[in-house]
């Protein structure tokens, strides 16, 4: 290797240090950054097992919020609701916010129907994703980008 | 310190038997998320209520885990089978380990 390349692969080495840095940062500090999308994927995750699949679940909400202290959310889910085919729970994730959990609720065949309505904070313009756990154990999901014109986080 | 959280549950006012209803449901509550800043600066303790849960004549129907990203005075609506008449009871967990409870009659028929 000669002397010219050194200072640039320094450099290089440097800037990787710096950069997975970054990246771990909010893993570390989750109250002080913002989640990232890779946060959420990990929180999900954590929230259920395996790889979900596109379909099946509904999302319902604004595409353009004024004012991120609430925003309406629906989830509704297809499913018979009956004794041998249900959805065992939905979990609901936000990837720009602090945390990126939303919430998380357990249903039955007793609900009749898979769906529900919340309303929730985004810091900024995001991805809210949200996953359905099946009773057969398959996992479904489905997200939408929703722009926030003032956050809702700092402002409460 | 217990505050007062006012429950607020609405059901349909007619229901058939085996119907599927929608039970909408209200508090107040800030959810401080612990994530603003006092006037001075300081950051505010979250405190927030982080789970709710439904049981119909007894038996849990309804569970949910509730985030900081839960807007203040959380607004929770979800479906029910209404196979016949009796109680609604409502639970909600504040993070100071106060749990406010809130009953409603259902009348299916």
């Amino acid at each position: 290797m000669d002397s010219p390349l050194r200072p640039d692969r320094r450099r290089l080495v440097l800037g990787a240090t710096a950069l997975s840095a970054a990246a771990i940062a909010p893993l570390l500090l989750p109250k002080a950054a913002l989640a990232t999308p890779q946060a959420a994927a990990e929180l999900l995750q954590k929230l259920v097992k395996g790889t979900p699949r596109q379909g099946r679940v509904r999302l319902q909400a604004p595409d353009i919020a004024d004012n991120g202290s609430s925003v309406a959310l629906a989830v509704a889910v297809e499913s018979p609701m009956t004794a041998q085919d249900y959805v065992k729970a939905i979990h609901v994730v936000a990837d720009g916010n602090p945390s990126p959990g939303v919430i998380s609720v357990r249903l039955g065949p007793e609900n009749g129907r898979a769906e529900i309505s919340v309303r929730i904070r985004l810091a900024g313009s995001e991805r809210v994703i949200a996953v359905a756990e099946m009773s057969d154990g398959s996992l479904w999901t489905a997200s939408r980008e929703v722009t926030v014109t003032v956050g809702g986080c700092g402002a409460g | 310190m217990t505050q007062d959280i006012k429950p607020r549950i609405r059901l349909p006012s007619q229901i058939k038997p085996g119907e599927v209803i929608e039970v909408k449901t209200l508090v107040t509550h800030d959810m401080e998320s612990g994530h603003r800043r006092d006037a001075a600066g300081k950051l505010m303790p979250r405190k927030i209520l982080n789970k709710m849960t439904c049981a119909y004549n007894g038996r849990t129907v309804f569970e949910a885990s509730l985030e900081p990203a839960i807007a203040a005075n959380p607004y929770i609506a979800f479906f029910l089978k209404a196979t016949e008449s009796g109680t609604l009871e409502f639970a909600w967990t504040d993070d100071d380990g106060a749990v406010h409870r809130a009953r409603q009659a259902i009348k299916v028929g």
